[in-house]
């Protein structure tokens, strides 16, 4: 119906195109056709204005809402289409097939199919969509186990942050029982999967390691670790299939409403700003569509200054959008618990946490190479990347799959035209530097990612390697 | 007929058969009809006709209604306590608004991009990109459907024709039509989304890939009944018409059009309204798990969304894709009559 619709419209304007164009052929002198002409150079210079974008229904997709809502996409001249997908596999075959033209992905993703981990598809992650935003979340039944010794503060409120060691007595309770201790995150390669693994292993409990091949991971295992797409997360959870779970927002805030789990720490309680999705596009549509690539980004960038414009006064209007059910879809309370510089832990407990969500500030948006290498490493301790690898591989890798190069291209045009300030964009050669801010203290130099795999006491070690028995060599 | 498909037909008749009956019984249909004229009391015989045809089906969803509205208030989820009637109904209608509330953009958005044309800053039209409404997920999934039996029709018909007319060719494929007509859906949609995301590879093709992949695994799912169908009708033409044919001398296409087709048409038209019905289950689920556009992938990104309307907006989508079910049958039922009626005359 609405197709058809299109179609007349589309014949229409040609026809009237087509009528401006004869007419400019009349009179030379012809004002408006002449300014026609020159716009349509200027917008002829995106390849292919019609764009299809999947994503996941996770308030960190914000950028491309509003991009969308708000007009950025259109003011490029693009026409972009957002369609939720089902779990991070879909979308990723969906990019992957060409289905979909973009999407807002796991940092993890395009890694690892460059790598050739999962599927192997040549893709690329021109842009860091935000810092933080997730959070790991326990059933009530666990968290009444460890409520009782957790440290208070003076308020009568646990202290934060809680390290993972609590959970031991619940671990060998359950172990007693026969029973495996069951955790959920959204995807083997997820930015959730390495940040509970982290926040297990700096308490002392060991997550499992990943034999070659096997997407399982649970070799060795104290905890089991499950994938579950993030919207299912607070029902497998209230079935009692897990005990718990790392995923992005609104599905912990969820759990708090529902009144099933209680977020027990933040992701950037686990790494101190710690950067979270991408978004991905195939290398092929990059090359052959320069300028459209150009184009989505400059309007991408331009949403994350919205989200994080004058303290955060705009994200009101973007919870309302998100909430909408062709987003997020949650109820608007749910989304607004963790965006709007707040963070439910329990009912009553209720914490300012400015950054849980940053879309701009802090140069959230530049792709350093040093943020692909920590993913790099925390795939090889825990045995995805099978063997060893030189400290030049992890360079030449990461430099395959993120794209500064393009971020720039597309950030620096936008200071010419005035949108964003200088100041936003960084000048690095990619590299954060040594970061510390890591639950255990232990810090990261993306320079030497071997030195800092031995410096982690849980993990592979060099020229170890997994197999079904266990962790063998040494 | 000592065909192996022999087997088959008995089942295949009788639910035909089961089919029809159960709607003739709610509508008081031709075999009350028929006996009215012999009936005396004329008046008392009508009444008792309505009371079957009109009364009985109200107050069977009254009950059911009652029922639902009484019991679901006391199932509590985490998104809530399950909806009654009262609240699908309000989700009905803030569907209905939600539409309108997208059309209106739609039209303020060619009128915005009329208005940027007209003043040369935008070369290209473009097609409203904005979300799909409820509609639109119930046109994409009718059309999805409608290109999955088009083409399962295609497949099976003319298969099914070769397969009742040659006992060789029906043996041949005999053992290939049982093992794929049992198959899920689910089992054959990853293949589906491969083998076409292989094949169309133009960077914009005619049809959306989602689309065709969807079609596709209705076809494979929804071909059997019509092609089981044909090959029995055709198997069981009379022998004499066969023979007056060979005495006539009619070459093959005569006999086929002639003789064939119109003795198996019954038949095939049955297979047609059995597979258009097993089309319209498959390709739910298939939207559902595909996430191709359709009813399908609204039912799934409702439940994603969990928020506190979403299980009343999927019950409102259980109904509409139960009453678009009921019409599409009833559609092919009347195709069947008039097919039928036709072979008497």
């Amino acid at each position: 119906m609405d197709r058809g619709f299109g179609f007349t419209r589309r014949a229409a304007v040609v026809a009237l195109l087509a009528s401006v164009a004869l007419a400019g052929c009349g009179s030379k002198s012809d004002a408006p056709s002449g300014d026609a002409v020159k716009a349509a150079s200027a917008v002829g210079a995106v390849e292919k204005p019609v764009l299809k974008f999947g994503f996941i229904k996770l308030t960190d997709m914000a950028p491309l809402a509003i991009a969308k809502e708000k007009g950025f996409f259109a003011e490029e001249g693009l026409n972009v289409t957002l369609e939720p997908q089902a779990n991070w596999k879909v979308l990723l075959d969906g990019v992957i097939g060409g289905q979909l033209d973009g999407a807002h992905m796991l940092a993890g993703q395009p890694i690892a199919a460059t790598i050739g981990y999962g599927t192997k598809a040549d893709l690329i992650a021109p842009l860091s969509l935000d810092l933080n935003g997730n959070a790991i979340t326990v059933s009530n039944k666990v968290w009444d186990m460890v409520k009782p010794d957790l440290p208070k503060d003076a308020d009568g409120k646990p202290r934060h942050p809680i390290s993972a060691s609590v959970l031991k007595p619940v671990v060998a309770s359950f172990k007693q029982r026969g029973k495996p201790f069951n955790m959920g995150m959204v995807f083997p390669v997820s930015t959730h999967n390495y940040e509970l693994r982290y926040w297990l292993a700096a308490g002392g409990l060991n997550p499992g390691y990943y034999t070659p091949g096997d997407v399982g991971g649970t070799v060795g295992a104290d905890v089991q670790l499950s994938v579950t797409p993030p919207p299912q997360m607070p029902a497998t959870l209230e079935a009692g299939t897990i005990e718990g779970y790392c995923v992005g927002e609104p599905w912990n805030q969820a759990a708090v409403q529902k009144k099933i789990g209680v977020p027990i720490i933040t992701d950037d309680e686990v790494w101190h700003d710690n950067p979270e999705k991408v978004f991905g596009l195939r290398k092929d549509f990059a090359e052959k569509y320069p300028n459209t690539t150009k184009a989505m980004l400059r309007a991408i960038i331009k949403a994350q200054q919205w989200l994080d414009a004058d303290g955060g006064k705009n994200r009101p209007e973007a919870v309302k959008i998100l909430s909408q059910p062709n987003y997020v879809g949650a109820d608007y309370d749910v989304i607004a618990a963790s965006m709007t510089g707040k963070f439910t832990f329990e009912p009553g407990d209720t914490r300012p946490a400015p950054g849980f969500n940053i879309f701009f500030d802090k140069f959230a948006g530049y792709p350093y190479y040093s943020d692909a290498i920590w993913y790099m490493t925390q795939m090889r301790r825990w045995g995805q990347i099978p063997e060893d690898h030189a400290d030049k591989w992890y360079f030449d890798e990461a430099k395959a799959v993120y794209r500064p190069d393009l971020y720039l291209s597309a950030a620096e045009s936008l200071v010419k035209d005035g949108a964003i300030p200088r100041a936003s964009v960084p000048e690095t050669d990619g590299f954060r530097g040594e970061q510390g801010g890591f639950i255990d203290g232990i810090t990261y130099d993306g320079k030497q990612p071997n030195a800092y795999l031995a410096k982690l006491k849980i993990g592979l070690k060099k020229g170890q390697r997994v197999t079904a028995s266990g962790v063998t060599g040494n | 007929m000592a065909t192996a498909f022999a087997e088959i037909e008995p089942v295949e008749t009788e639910k035909t058969v089961a089919d029809t009956a159960i709607p003739q019984a709610v509508s008081g249909g031709k075999p009350a009809e028929a006996a009215a004229p012999a009936v005396p009391g004329k008046a008392m015989a009508a009444a008792a006709k309505f009371a079957r045809g009109m009364m009985a089906p109200v107050l069977g969803i009254f009950a059911f209604l009652a029922l639902w509205a009484i019991l679901a208030p006391q199932v509590d989820t985490s998104l809530g306590a399950l909806p009654g009637p009262l609240e699908v109904a309000e989700q009905g209608v803030a569907l209905y608004d939600e539409w309108q509330a997208s059309n209106e953009a739609k039209a303020e958005f060619y009128a915005a991009q009329d208005a940027r044309i007209a003043a040369g800053t935008q070369a290209i039209a473009f097609n409203y990109a904005g979300p799909p409404t409820f509609l639109d997920q119930v046109f994409t999934s009718l059309k999805t459907v409608a290109l999955g039996f088009i083409l399962a029709t295609l497949f099976a018909v003319p298969i099914g024709l070769a397969a009742g007319l040659s006992p060789m060719f029906n043996a041949a494929i005999n053992p290939l039509v049982q093992i794929m007509k049992p198959v899920s859906p689910l089992a054959w949609l990853p293949i589906v989304t491969m083998v076409v995301s292989a094949t169309i590879t133009s960077a914009d093709p005619m049809l959306a890939k989602s689309f065709v992949i969807s079609a596709i695994v209705v076809m494979l799912c929804s071909l059997w009944p019509t092609l089981i169908n044909t090959a029995v009708g055709t198997a069981s033409i009379d022998k004499d018409l066969l023979n007056v044919g060979r005495v006539l001398k009619l070459g093959w296409f005569a006999k086929l059009t002639k003789l064939v087709l119109p003795s198996s048409l019954p038949y095939i038209f049955t297979g047609m309204r059995l597979s258009l019905g097993v089309g319209w289950m498959v390709l739910i689920a298939a939207e559902m798990l595909a996430q191709n556009p359709g009813l399908g992938k609204f039912v799934w990104d409702e439940f994603q969304n969990g928020s506190s309307q979403s299980l009343a907006r999927i019950m409102f989508a259980v109904i509409v894709i139960g009453l678009i079910g009921f019409l599409l049958d009833r559609i092919m039922m009347g195709v069947e009559k008039f097919a039928s009626r036709n072979r008497l005359a």
